[in-house]
């Protein structure tokens, strides 16, 4: 399958793509914010319709939106709290415009299919360097802020009082996580960037307790993730963003169900009394 | 010198005075309960200690000075509420985090790092929690991993805020004895939050009772008497003692009991 340029260059971009999204989702799913990952991809779509609709490239609508969506939800609050119902009503709101937007520039409509679900058999070697430069800034930066991200995420009260930015770093990481969402949507379409961003991490936290093991089998898991879905989808012709997505959600369920510590956390506890 | 000095410090949230006026001052080595209603200041206080809230008018020092963020001398266990109940990270990167966790860039863990992490967790007798999964861990343990973190750093101030909070009576004796018999031998000052007052009664020197925006801090029989606590409470209250236990009662109903249940039922977002 390594003949075809197409091949390859999915292997590229899916690879880039999937270590940015394992890793970044990692600290999503530390944080409990999954469910601003998943609207910022849908207010993407938004931004990309509408891009496409004045004549750019539906990926720097798709940036722009998430980028400006997430800053906005960062300044909003510090605290992770309950704002699952706002958020819900922006994305609908969103997808409402993508629609519309679609509405009125038909000839796009063609492309709607690939941005809600990707497709990444299409990637030319100019996405794959654009994607490599949203890679190398998102874990960059990641790299930078990852210490006192780590810090405000599990304990905020604490690190607001050894004088953490909070704010600041709660609005950065979002401005991060919506570079990896519009990189995630190349790839598997801003419907299901969950099966990149949240999957592979999700089931990392529940195989691991080590901060590094974790962050390293969640970039791992969706990187398999990824290339397995491609050699899937070659030799069964479904699909690429269905096989990552049904890899994906067999990783999370298989690692729900792996026997975690529970029977020594049980022995310890009775030792303890 | 004073460890902590209230002098005439008003402190308020969103313009609304929780703290009007109060003056007194904390002693070296002192193990001070803080007592008082919902919403009285207890976290509040704290907070102000921390530098995070300045007094809108008056003065608080810290060690002679005016409190400032990150100031290592000060070990803080924040009240629990905010306990993600899937997090998979063991005890170990727990406590790690919060080491210069406010420096930029990528997080290390040296070995003296991990080795002063496991030694104060031995002293509060918690070792097996760095292997262990936050998740995993009762909430006695959590507590008891909060406290080996508060205690990181060799802190001269200890700032608890309701660390006994859903913790049974049992566990609750226990948390008392190890930060008691820690804190004494380190010479450690501490201000330790709670609902009940009874539990604490071996080991605080003194009480700082908070309420109705006052303050007053003295010995338990000073303190927590019907007058006073009426004032604080802005309600008739009366104490009764029986049997080396002392009951707030207003109207015949134990505030202390039904506060705590109260804050049970919220889990414990009250303050």
């Amino acid at each position: 399958m390594f003949q075809y340029e197409f091949m390859i260059n999915a292997f590229a971009a899916a690879g880039i793509v999937a270590v940015v999204s394992g890793v970044v989702g990692y600290f999503l799913v530390m944080r409990g914010q999954t469910f601003a990952g998943h609207a910022l991809s849908h207010i993407g779509f938004a931004g990309a319709t509408g891009a496409g609709l004045i004549g750019l490239a539906p990926l720097w609508g798709l940036i722009g939106f998430t980028l400006a969506a997430g800053i906005v939800m960062g300044l909003l609050s510090d605290r992770i709290s309950n704002r699952d119902v706002a958020i819900g009503v922006v994305l609908s709101l969103s997808l409402g415009f993508g629609l519309l937007f679609l509405h009125y520039y038909t000839s796009f409509a063609t492309q709607a299919t690939a941005l809600l679900f990707g497709n990444v058999l299409a990637v030319d070697h100019a996405m794959i360097a654009t994607l490599a430069g949203l890679a190398v800034v998102t874990l960059g930066a990641l790299a930078v802020i990852m210490r006192p991200l780590i810090f405000a995420s599990l304990q905020p009260e604490l690190a607001e009082a050894k004088g953490v930015p909070l704010r600041f770093i709660s609005t950065a990481f979002l401005a991060l996580v919506a570079l990896a969402v519009a990189a995630c949507a190349q790839i598997v379409g801003v419907l299901m960037v969950f099966t990149l961003m949240v999957g592979p991490a999700a089931a990392a936290q529940r195989l691991t307790k080590g901060l590094w093991s974790g962050l390293i089998l969640s970039a791992a898991f969706a990187l398999g993730e990824a290339w397995l879905g491609i050699v899937i989808a070659y030799h069964s012709d479904w699909p690429v963003s269905f096989c990552i997505a049904a890899l994906s959600a067999l990783v999370y369920f298989s690692a729900l169900a792996w026997p975690t510590r529970r029977v020594e956390h049980v022995h310890t506890h009775h030792h303890a009394h | 010198m004073s460890v902590v000095t209230l002098d005439r410090a008003t402190i308020a949230i969103n313009g609304r005075a929780v703290l009007k006026d109060i003056s007194f001052a904390i002693e070296p080595g002192e193990f001070i309960g803080v007592l008082g209603p919902n919403g009285a200041g207890k976290t509040t206080l704290m907070r102000s200690i921390l530098g995070l809230l300045p007094p809108t008018s008056g003065q608080l020092k810290v060690f002679g000075e005016t409190p400032r963020c990150g100031n290592p001398a000060i070990g803080y266990l924040p009240q629990l509420r905010t306990v993600l109940p899937d997090l998979r990270v063991r005890g170990l990167d727990y406590i790690a985090s919060s080491l210069n966790g406010e420096r930029w860039g990528l997080p290390s863990l040296s070995a003296a790092d991990r080795k002063a992490i496991e030694a104060t967790l031995d002293d509060v007798g918690a070792r097996d929690l760095a292997s262990r999964a936050l998740s995993d861990m009762s909430g006695g343990e959590r507590q008891r991993l909060l406290l080996a973190q508060a205690l990181m750093g060799q802190p001269k101030l200890l700032l608890l805020d309701e660390p006994l909070i859903s913790l049974d009576a049992r566990h609750q004796e226990v948390v008392i004895d190890v930060i008691k018999t820690v804190c004494r031998e380190r010479k450690i000052t501490v201000l330790f939050s709670a609902h009940e007052l009874n539990q604490l009664l071996g080991a605080i020197d003194r009480v700082l009772y908070l309420g109705n925006g006052h303050a007053e801090l003295g010995r338990v029989d000073e303190v927590v008497t019907a007058p006073v606590l009426s004032k604080l409470y802005g309600t008739e209250i009366e104490v009764l003692r029986a049997g080396g236990h002392i009951f707030v009662l207003s109207r015949g109903r134990d505030v202390e009991r039904d506060a705590h249940n109260h804050d049970h039922g919220h889990h414990g977002h009250a303050h």
